[in-house]
């Protein structure tokens, strides 16, 4: 295990009386990538400007390797950022832009020589495949091409960590797929922590070693990816992360929960008898039988395709669940189900409960992922940019 | 209907008092008081280069001073809380609305011999000065009556700037001081040259802070073409050529500025 790195510790942040981070108590590994993740205005953003300096927290500390820095400014820190929408120089080219940090270093009273940055910059082109662009004008480049622009001038200052504010988020589907894979790609090449923000659950699991996912100021959930997957800690985290169907059960004993006046067997344990408990069941976790063999039976009400597989919401007593199958069965059919007792997750109850996992109005929920400009907005308007 | 309609009262407009004025100054400049062709009122021109010279001396001088003095108004202005921004706004504003005869005559009794200036310095035991009427004076009237010009399209562009940018270039390693010279100051030179053309331009021409402030004793090409038109010497002729060459110097030299600031200005998306 590497060792840790950054740590908040009881941070919390108001702006105008209102608190956006209800203390936070988080660490960072060296050389982790870890990802922020949550829906707008859960304080994501907050977190990460508090890292770089570009925010103070109201209340509790920040330190880097065990030195409190709270009070030190952000150039004066070994955090680089790249910021939402990139933030290029537009006065100066490519090679201008990404030789701006160097040109500021002093190493041991002494600016770096010429040679060493023109050397720095053009081994940062080649990691970010823009050989040849040095003189262009970063006004000229594509979306794709100044993001890359953005990360060789971050990395190029060889900072331990880096801060990365839904760095995606302006570029399309496909692009956004390469540069995932990118991303990743250096991460792992140079061994620099990454502190990477973002909405977009997909991206998170992808690409993160340890996922953090935030809703109103306050950590919900801290794991690796499959675990935030498989054993979300609150029906938030089981919403947010992928689709679930949240139901209400009760625990009769280990290993055996009650949904619907029904006993099925589970994998979870450890609550007290007949607790009732909030039930995730994963939309792919659940099989499709004849109604006769069924544990439960239900009618379809709808149908959505989806390429690989179909989005199916079947009505069981009044109450819909969304079924992942690549199985068609047409609507106003009877069928029945099976749930293995690996596909049942058993969660305490939160203040979320309730809130989430319904699919009675279901609509394109799809709608929700990638709706880059709204989330700006909303970030904005919580307070931040603040000199 | 076409848009096009629209323009046409503008297009008159501008026939008739730019275009109309232009060619009858030129058609003088190049003619005797007869109506026949000449070059004279040009190669005459020698006997006036000290006034030249003076004019955009002064002006020059100026211009300087309104940017080392707009620019860190428009800059505190541009990052200033919203509230300070309005009233600092008004304290600029202010005096544009009063008429600029009644702001020269202003300025014309603080730099009097006996004016507020020096009772203000007798009061205080030190030295009274003799400011009205030289030079001083008119450059004086011009920084004060010009300022605003350059104030606001160096506010107007800086204001724009996109803070993530500095706090991009912080994140960097740049302190402050830094920000403020390897960005904000190279971002916000389209609006130094564009407040410089608003400044310097009026500035050659300045006529009545010179009789004013100047008291006749400081004598700029404003002056030189009121008299040739107006005044004393009356010689409409050499006072188109006088205009003709002026206006030809202040082309150049705005070409010249735009020449140098190409490039600056979709750094800020003008």
């Amino acid at each position: 295990m590497s060792k840790e790195l950054i740590r908040l510790s009881n941070c919390s942040m108001a702006f105008d009386g209102e608190y956006v981070l209800k203390d936070i108590n988080l660490y960072f590994n060296d050389k982790e990538f870890l990802t922020l993740l949550g829906p707008s205005g859960c304080g994501k953003t907050t977190t990460l400007r508090i890292i770089g300096g570009f925010q103070k927290p109201t209340s509790g500390d920040v330190f880097f390797d065990g030195v409190r820095i709270n009070d030190v400014l952000p150039h004066k820190r070994a955090v680089n950022t790249i910021f939402q929408k990139y933030a290029l120089f537009p006065h100066l080219n490519v090679y201008e832009n990404i030789a701006f940090g160097l040109k500021l270093q002093r190493q041991n009273g002494k600016k770096l020589s010429k040679a060493e940055i023109s050397g720095r910059v053009s081994e940062m082109l080649d990691v970010v495949s823009l050989k040849g662009f040095e003189k262009r004008d970063v006004t000229s480049l594509s979306g794709g091409q100044q993001q890359r622009v953005a990360i060789a001038r971050a990395l190029v200052n060889r900072p331990k960590v880096l801060l990365l504010d839904e760095p995606l988020g302006a570029l399309d589907m496909r692009l956004r797929k390469d540069m995932q894979s990118e991303l990743k790609r250096i991460q792992q090449a140079t061994g620099i922590t990454f502190i990477y923000v973002t909405h977009d659950q997909e991206e998170a699991l992808a690409m993160s070693d340890t996922v953090v996912v935030m809703e109103g100021g306050a950590i919900q959930q801290i794991g690796t990816p499959e675990d935030i997957y498989n054993e979300p800690k609150n029906a938030f985290v089981a919403d947010f992360i992928g689709e679930s169907n949240i139901l209400d059960g009760i625990m009769h004993s280990d290993g055996v929960v009650e949904l619907f006046g029904r006993k099925f067997q589970c994998l979870d344990g450890g609550f007290s008898p007949m607790e009732p408990v909030d039930v995730v069941i994963r939309p792919e976790d659940i099989d499709i039988v004849d109604a006769a063999e069924g544990t439960l039976k239900g009618t379809v009400a709808s149908i959505t395709f989806r390429g690989v597989l179909y989005d199916i919401i079947v009505d069981f007593h009044g109450f819909k669940w969304l079924i992942q199958t690549t199985d068609l069965s047409p609507i106003g059919t009877e069928i029945g189900i099976k749930i293995d007792p690996d596909g049942i997750h058993i969660m305490k109850k939160s203040e979320f409960s309730g809130m989430y996992g319904d699919y009675s109005s279901f609509s394109d929920k799809y709608d929700d992922i990638g709706d880059a400009e709204s989330e700006l907005e909303l970030e904005e308007a919580e307070g931040g940019y603040e000199t | 209907m076409k848009p096009k309609y629209f323009s046409i009262p503008y297009v008159g407009w501008m026939a008739m008092f730019v275009v109309a004025p232009i060619i009858i100054v030129f058609v003088y400049a190049f003619t005797t008081p007869g109506g026949e062709f000449t070059l004279r009122n040009f190669s005459d021109m020698g006997i006036f280069m000290p006034v030249f010279f003076r004019s955009f001396r002064l002006a020059f001088i100026a211009t300087l001073l309104c940017i080392a003095l707009g620019y860190p108004v428009a800059y505190i202005l541009a990052r200033e809380a919203s509230r300070v921004q309005l009233v600092l706004f008004m304290l600029i504003m202010l005096p544009l609305w009063m008429n600029f005869l009644l702001r020269t005559y202003a300025w014309m009794s603080i730099l009097e011999n006996t004016g507020l200036l020096n009772q203000f310095l007798s009061f205080l035991g030190l030295p009274t000065v003799r400011i009205i009427n030289t030079q001083t004076a008119v450059v004086i009237g011009m920084v004060y009556n010009f300022l605003p010009f350059m104030i606001l399209p160096i506010y107007s562009v800086i204001v724009k700037i996109d803070k993530n940018l500095l706090e991009a270039a912080h994140d960097l390693g740049a302190n402050s001081f830094l920000v403020f010279r390897k960005l904000i100051v190279p971002l916000s030179l389209p609006g130094i040259l564009s407040g410089v053309t608003m400044v310097f331009v009026p500035a050659v021409s300045a006529f009545v802070i010179t009789q004013l402030l100047g008291g006749g004793m400081v004598f700029l090409l404003g002056d030189l073409i009121e008299m040739q038109f107006l005044g004393t010497a009356h010689n409409p002729q050499v006072g188109s050529a006088i205009s003709i060459l002026m206006m030809l110097i202040v082309i150049a030299f705005v070409i010249l500025m735009n020449k140098f600031g190409s490039g600056e200005e979709k750094a800020v998306g003008l």
